[in-house]
């Protein structure tokens, strides 16, 4: 790929190299029929042309219903599963089906914190073996190691004195610390954090979350925060990218994803969470949306929502929508979307993070991309809420 | 005043484990009205679950010992005989599971096992029941009921199972419905679906929902009124207004400053507890949140009574500081919390 080609991702004001990209990369796991020999039938689309970039020292968060792939694409971008398509680089190098023993550097730099703390820690193994495997698989001499995993441990707030201890002698929260301090083991730029706070209490939950936050700005650590939880990654992130059945609906800058949710169904999310606020819950709108996510083997035509989409038209179940780029580097992929006027609309432009498979057409009817190609039977026309079948523009 | 339905007192429940006596909940009081919805807020090990579940009989077993009274229409739930509360369980209270995949029976019919419950209390054909059974399922939302009562429950998704435990907890209209953290364990999506199907039925029947949770938004959103629970005491309780505007316990404020919110902009750190729950073996004398309590006095070592400390006498609290002191320690960085910045 030429420089040209590179994605170069909006979300960034400086101008400096991201650290990790993913370029349309696809993950599909194959659906075999009968038991002895496997005749593939059809494929999960787990992964379905994601592209994403993250810079230095940012958040990027995840959020999605469970089956989205969130956590499939967190298993990819460290490489614990190979992408069946698409590139993904590190520090601009690719890696993406590099061996195991050239990924070795990659290791060392990218690390993953697990949900569940109880079964992500070796029960059979003591804490200071647990956070100093990491260490000594790169290098690292024993005595050198022994005293890291101390430093390490206090940094985490566990005591250092614990060394010995086995995991089922810690509480929950305690065993996430360990995680935590595992991943720290070999100086990471970059954790992935895949749900760390779901399975605790939420006074246990803050101080993890604290904790965190002060290791990334200690360390200057990149995240990528993957959670079903939509208030816990606004509080860490600085991106927000929502998935729903394999795709990126919406990246939308933190600050941004509550006060002005563009896509229909970071919308119905939010809308579907109940605040910690009592009053707050009384008085706002909320919409709440039937039905459940389509299955994975055989999403839906066009965008993948439009089947629980308040807003879908007949231009959804056909033309799969580019993510247009809005001010502020606020990426959707809707044709219909929400809080943006029509001068926002017509400003802005195809993003190039847009999956390979989206239609050229952009919200408002216009064409994206220079060299787009119109799709045959689609009319302009088509584009329009007002041409909505019956029933279903009722809330649009 | 609305009708009382169940009225619990002084509930003590505790285990005798390897380890010595475990109390899981101490000297508990609380009364449930007809059309209101109570949530029991609190931690793992709190006693929250304990205690409903200790309504519905579920935690009788040889090393578990019982205090004080539940009175359901006048019929005490803790002395009741087995007989007794198989007769009442299921009729006139009911209770929705966490985790309906291992709450339902994987060898049979949804249909099977909703006629099954109410034929276990009421003297009607098999059809009669499949009948109610149906209307039952279609009314929690389960599309082609009558197909889907022949369906076994691994063939249904998380929020259609949990649909299915909805409308077996109804099929006998109770005046008590217990929901154990109904919608924990599903997506968000389906989770305000489950809550509106929650309310919309159980406002149509007017019964009492006790609802068990330890999430906060859920609380906001459903609750009348709230009981906070902690190291098996009720710490707080109130309206659902006064425990998010004017908390009187410090471990209600802690609670609500480790929340995450979506709507606001994060503070640059979340005002969380310090420290860990105590062991329920083997408790210290004295507030039971004393050695997390970044507040605490000499007073403290002993217990507060359970007592109405404002002008608004159903506002009860456990703690011994005055209401106008409150007010100040509890704010941080503008919002309600324990401790800032506190230690991680």
């Amino acid at each position: 790929m030429t420089e040209n080609d590179t994605i170069v991702a909006g979300p960034r004001a400086d101008g400096q190299q991201p650290l990790l990209q993913a370029e349309h990369l696809k993950l599909l796991f194959p659906v075999k029929s009968g038991a002895l020999i496997g005749r593939r039938i059809g494929s999960v689309h787990a992964v379905d042309d994601v592209s994403l970039s993250l810079a230095e020292g940012q958040t990027l968060g995840i959020v999605g219903e469970s089956g989205c792939g969130k956590s499939t694409l967190a298993r990819c971008l460290v490489r614990l599963l190979e992408p069946t398509d698409g590139t993904l680089r590190f520090h601009d190098a690719d890696i993406t089906h590099l061996g195991r023993r050239s990924l070795q550097p990659f290791r060392r730099e990218v690390q993953f914190v697990f949900q569940d703390p109880v079964s992500s820690l070796n029960p059979r193994k003591r804490v200071g073996q647990i956070v100093s495997t990491p260490m000594r698989l790169h290098g690292m001499k024993r005595g050198d190691a022994t005293s890291r995993v101390r430093e390490l441990l206090q940094r985490v707030g566990l005591n250092p004195e614990h060394i010995n201890r086995f995991p089922h002698e810690f509480s929950g929260g305690q065993r996430q610390r360990i995680g935590v301090a595992r991943a720290l083991a070999t100086n990471p730029r970059l954790i992935v954090l895949d749900e760390p706070v779901s399975a605790l209490d939420v006074s246990i939950q803050a101080q993890v979350i604290n904790l965190l936050d002060d290791l990334q700005d200690e360390f200057g650590l990149s995240y990528v925060f993957i959670a079903h939880g939509l208030s816990v990654v606004r509080h860490f992130s600085d991106q927000i990218a929502v998935m729903y059945l394999g795709k990126f609906m919406e990246v939308s800058p933190a600050a941004e994803l509550y006060s002005k949710p563009i896509h229909p169904y970071t919308e119905a999310l939010l809308s579907a969470m109940p605040l910690p606020d009592p009053r707050e819950n009384r008085v706002r709108e909320r919409r709440v949306i039937g039905g459940e996510p389509p299955n994975p083997i055989q999403p839906p035509p066009g965008c993948r929502f439009h089947t629980r989409c308040p807003r879908a038209t007949d231009i959804c179940q056909e033309v799969e929508p580019p993510l247009a780029e809005y001010a502020g580097g606020h990426l959707a992929a809707c044709h219909h979307p929400l809080n943006v006027d029509s001068t926002e609309i017509s400003a802005a432009a195809r993003s190039p993070l847009s999956p390979l498979s989206a239609g050229e057409l952009m919200p408002g009817g216009r064409e994206g991309a220079a060299s787009g190609t119109q799709l045959p039977g689609v009319s302009r026309a088509t584009a329009g809420p007002s041409d909505a079948p019956d029933g279903q523009d009722g809330a649009g | 005043m609305n009708e009382q339905l169940l009225e619990v007192e002084d509930l003590e429940v505790s285990f005798s484990t390897e380890d010595g006596l475990l109390r899981a909940v101490s000297g508990v009081s609380f009364t449930v009205s007809r059309g209101e919805a109570v949530a029991i807020v609190g931690e793992s090990g709190s006693g929250k679950s304990v205690t409903v579940m200790t309504l519905m009989g579920l935690t009788r077993s040889p090393n578990s010992r019982f205090a004080g009274s539940a009175r359901l229409h006048g019929e005490d739930l803790i002395s009741a005989s087995e007989d007794k509360l198989e007769a009442i369980r299921g009729k006139d209270i009911a209770m929705i599971f966490q985790d309906p995949i291992s709450a339902l029976s994987p060898v049979q019919r949804v249909g099977a096992q909703i006629v099954e419950q109410i034929r276990a209390h009421e003297k009607i054909s098999k059809a009669e029941a499949l009948e109610r059974a149906i209307d039952l399922m279609g009314r929690v939302g389960i599309p082609n009921a009558r197909e889907r009562a022949r369906a076994y429950p691994h063939e249904f998704s998380g929020g259609m199972r949990q649909r299915v435990m909805i409308a077996m907890a109804l099929s006998l209209s109770p005046s008590v419905l217990i929901a154990d953290e109904p919608t924990t364990a599903l997506d968000v999506t389906i989770q305000a679906q489950i809550l509106d199907e929650i309310r919309q039925l159980s406002a149509e029947s007017n019964n009492g929902v006790i609802f068990v949770t330890h999430d906060l938004g859920v609380v906001a959103d459903i609750a009348d009124r709230v009981l906070v629970m902690y190291a098996g005491r009720l710490v707080e309780q109130g309206t659902v207004d006064e425990i998010f505007y004017d908390p009187q316990h410090p471990y209600t404020w802690g609670l609500l400053g480790s929340v995450t919110r979506v709507d606001r902009d994060p503070p640059r750190r979340l005002a969380a507890i310090p420290g860990q729950p105590p062991s329920l073996v083997g408790m210290p004398e004295g507030c039971p949140f004393q050695p997390r309590c970044p507040h605490a006095f000499d007073r403290c070592r002993e217990l507060p009574p359970l007592a109405p400390r404002l002008p608004d006498a159903d506002h009860l609290d456990r703690c011994w500081l005055k209401p106008d002191d409150k007010r100040a320690l509890r704010e941080i960085g503008g919002r309600i919390g324990l401790i800032e910045g506190a230690a991680s």
